[in-house]
């Protein structure tokens, strides 16, 4: 059973690449019995968000680099 | 006024925001600055290939993203950088986690409310500022290329010559660093 340590690097991850299906399903479990990680997996995404916001305003979703 | 001053007004007004922006990355005010001064030159320069596409502002910020980059490189080739495989100082994790891997009491997050509100409070704003300023430096930069910059972790590890799984461990750190700090110095007085 994967546990709440565990479970953040999964919600972390998912910020940054595809979850694996395996890996999807385990953090879905967890987070399915557990309010804190539910909590902690919003911030991960709310830091995202921040982020994107901090710099120019994106307006739509990806990436206008510049180029 | 000439679009010319247009955009000079433009750049003024988002200067304190372009230097901000460099400084999570650069972690140094000074070079922040150069990087901006350069940025802003080369827009004025530029002025012409501004084609309108992208809003005026986001086409600065995406000179100043090369800038910064120019910037980290020197650094890092001047040895300013700790060794990015090293940050294994894992205490302020640890901190937040039993032995067992469950939360620690003290640390379990509680709920932040709303993004949006968040967002459009300016408190959330100095808070996330000093958070990011308290974060060790690797992990402030690589979480800001990640996060402020939107480089995938490919690039930022091509970009910093580490291993991506290198790069998802400071990430990872990095994030629940932030949220520690962010949750000690925005709810607690949000809801005091």
């Amino acid at each position: 059973m994967m546990m709440c340590k565990e479970a953040t690097r999964l919600m972390s991850l998912k910020q940054d690449r595809p979850l694996t299906f395996q890996e999807r399903l385990s953090l879905r479990l967890h987070l399915s019995m557990c309010g804190a990680c539910r909590e902690c997996d919003r911030q991960f995404t709310l830091l995202h968000e921040a982020g994107r916001r901090f710099g120019p305003e994106h307006d739509a979703d990806h990436d206008d680099d510049g180029h | 006024m000439t679009e010319k001053e247009d955009r000079l007004q433009r750049l003024t007004a988002v200067r304190p925001r372009l230097v901000s922006f460099a400084l999570m990355h650069l972690r140094d005010r000074s070079q922040a600055e150069d990087a901006v001064q350069e940025a802003m030159m080369s827009a004025i320069e530029k002025n012409e290939s501004f084609a309108g596409r992208s809003g005026y502002e986001t086409w600065v910020f995406g000179i100043l993203k090369y800038k910064i980059l120019d910037a980290m490189r020197v650094q890092k080739r001047h040895g300013r950088w700790q060794p990015l495989e090293d940050e294994d100082d894992d205490d302020a994790i640890d901190r937040q986690f039993q032995q067992n891997g469950r939360w620690q009491e003290s640390a379990r997050p509680s709920r932040w409310g709303e993004p949006e509100a968040a967002f459009e409070t300016e408190h959330f704003w100095q808070v996330f500022d000093a958070c990011m300023i308290a974060l060790p430096d690797n992990a402030a930069r690589v979480f800001s290329l990640r996060e402020l910059m939107g480089l995938s972790t490919d690039d930022i590890c091509k970009e910093l010559d580490i291993k991506e799984n290198n790069c998802w461990v400071i990430l990872h750190r990095a994030r629940l660093r932030l949220r520690a700090c962010i949750e000690k110095g925005w709810l607690k007085e949000e809801t005091a």
